[in-house]
């Protein structure tokens, strides 16, 4: 490479490194604040350990073991996989249904009804809140894991069945005709045919549905509200920053802990997360 | 088509269905209807008496409530051009560099985890102390390091904290608009560029004459889906500021009048109101993504 082409190519370089450290700084600074005790936090900032990193620097895992045991975070992590795995298959299962019956079957008001599910994407969730709260009450719904699986299953309807019915249209009409000359039901068909060759796109589904429950904030405090039984990790970490804003030792370990899981997700399924993620953008 | 018993194809659709009329269709024609009547909890339980346009009236004067419309409008604006901007720019940029890969997955990590937990970590980047004491906030620590005086960066109105939030969400959500505009990008056929170059085109004509208008289409399309965004935010909102000092927007002020003031007449409104701003953009993307999922 040429002198010329060397410096010619540094401002694009130099733009790029200034961006991903503006994107990575932030994360950085939380997460060596995490492993730092109260008093270095408050003394100094965050990015003073660099000089002594390798003399007397002390990190610790103290942090996370505070938020986790005496903050209940342990406790909110278990409520957040309560809910969204749960809520997530809950919500795939009845999408693969409706796909497939609005895909297949012949019936009455078929793309009227496909038309009305899908174009309630548009439906921001404020518009549902207080016509359900009375109804959850009276159910005894409100508070509870069932209670919010159906509420994420409902909401995600619209796009997970949009998305899985494109990907079953595809599939060619021949795997049907010799099911059927085997004797199959649909009921079968479905299991045993539909459902095997759908597993990338309901992959994809599955990750976008699973994240946006496990990073929603909203729909838990509707629908489950703060009581620490129930709290999923978003909630909780909310009301530690209300209550304890100047805590960061324990602020950091805690955002820290709610962003392991999709983080861990993100590296080891990419392919099917960044589709995931598109997908996901447009939900109500 | 599978032919099969009618009673058959509702085992399959049913549960959807049904699940959909309850969460979606039946509150969002009762939401509309709330928003003409009072505070009570209930349509046709106490303090539920038809008050006309007043809710409506209320959005429209109140100043908080014209607070929130004005900084819907300023997430609006700013963040949708600097999240489409720079996501554009991230995806030229990347596609002539050996570390593609890497630099895109620092870029759009963020959007895998919650608003909650970014929040927090800017919260921390915000951080204020008094002049006497150590500045252990980023920002802080460039500005009296460079001789200036601490700022209150969520709390000084009208514009610089509304900024501040603003740039989480940029933060968030740059990633996503890079990641498509490069898919776009790469579809680009590779010889129109370099026949360009040939005669004699630099790399700004390039990116206006060629990239640039090939491109127009998914700008379109990221944009508006970023509106979308914007008018619907409010996490970041609820863990920042809870609308104090100036920074409320619509969804925040929704959420309070439902649950801290208990006025479901007024929270109706509200959430028509986001309602009407969102249905136009989501029409317009929905077709767009309906006419591309049918061309493939």
């Amino acid at each position: 490479m040429s002198l010329r082409r060397v410096i010619a190519r540094t401002p694009l370089h130099l733009t790029i490194f200034v961006f991903a450290a503006m994107w990575l700084i932030p994360t950085l600074g939380l997460l060596i604040t995490s492993l730092r005790d109260p008093t270095s936090i408050a003394a100094s900032g965050w990015w003073t350990v660099f000089p002594k990193l390798f003399s007397g620097g002390r990190f610790s895992l103290e942090n996370y073991a505070g938020v986790i045991q005496q903050q209940g975070l342990g406790y909110a992590f278990f409520n957040s996989l309560r809910v969204s795995i749960p809520a997530t298959l809950i919500s795939t299962l009845v999408a693969s249904f409706a796909a497939f019956g609005f895909a297949w079957m012949r019936f009455r008001g078929r793309r009227i009804l496909f038309m009305l599910v899908v174009g309630l994407m548009v439906i921001p969730l404020q518009m549902t809140f207080i016509p359900i709260l009375p109804v959850y009450s009276k159910l005894g719904l409100s508070g509870t894991f069932p209670g919010i699986w159906l509420a994420h299953t409902a909401y995600g309807l619209p796009l997970t069945t949009y998305l899985v019915h494109n990907f079953m249209v595809a599939i060619p009409k021949e795997l049907f005709d010799s099911a059927s000359i085997d004797g199959a039901s649909p009921v079968k068909t479905f299991w045993r045919i539909v459902i095997p060759i759908s597993v990338p796109a309901l992959a994809s589904v599955f990750i976008f549905q699973f994240l946006w429950i496990w990073n929603d904030l909203l729909v838990a405090l509707v629908y489950l509200g703060a009581k620490p039984d129930v709290a999923p990790l978003t909630v909780t970490i909310a009301n530690m920053v209300t209550n304890m804003g100047r805590n960061w030792e324990l602020l950091t370990a805690a955002a820290f802990v709610s962003m392991a899981l999709p983080v861990v997700v993100f590296f080891s399924l990419q392919r099917y997360f960044v589709r995931g993620i598109l997908a996901g953008s447009l939900k109500g | 088509m599978l032919h099969t018993g009618r009673w058959r194809s509702w085992l399959f659709v049913g549960p959807a269905l049904l699940l959909i009329v309850f969460f979606l269709v039946y509150p969002t024609i009762m939401t509309i209807a709330r928003s003409f009547f009072g505070r009570g909890a209930s349509l046709f339980g106490p303090n539920t008496e038809f008050v006309g346009l007043a809710n409506w009236h209320y959005i429209f004067t109140n100043n908080i409530m014209l607070t929130s419309l004005r900084n819907n409008t300023l997430w609006a604006v700013l963040f949708t051009t600097c999240t489409v901007g720079f996501g554009l720019l991230l995806a030229v940029m990347l596609d002539r560099v050996r570390y593609e890969k890497l630099a895109k997955s620092v870029i759009f990590v963020p959007a895998a985890i919650s608003m909650v937990g970014a929040s927090v970590i800017w919260k921390f980047i915000y951080a204020y102390r008094p002049v006497s004491m150590e500045q252990i906030g980023v920002l802080n620590a460039i500005v009296v390091a460079v001789g200036g005086q601490p700022l209150g960066w969520l709390i000084e109105r009208p514009w610089l904290n509304n900024i501040c939030l603003i740039v989480v969400g940029i933060w968030m959500w740059t990633g996503f608009c890079m990641v498509i505009f490069s898919a776009a990008y790469k579809n680009i056929p590779r010889q129109l560029m370099e026949a360009a170059r040939i005669d004699g085109a630099n790399e700004w004509r390039v990116f206006r004459m060629i990239i640039l208008p090939l491109l127009a289409p998914t700008a379109a399309v990221v944009a508006t889906t970023m509106v979308v965004q914007v008018l619907k935010i409010f996490d970041i909102i609820f863990v920042m500021t809870n609308g104090n000092y100036g920074t409320e927007v619509i969804a925040n002020r929704m959420y309070k009048e439902m649950f801290n003031f208990f006025n479901y007449g007024r929270a109706s409104a509200i959430a028509v109101v986001l309602l009407i701003l969102i249905v136009p953009f989501m029409i317009v993307n929905i077709r767009r993504f309906a006419a591309q999922e049918g061309g493939r």
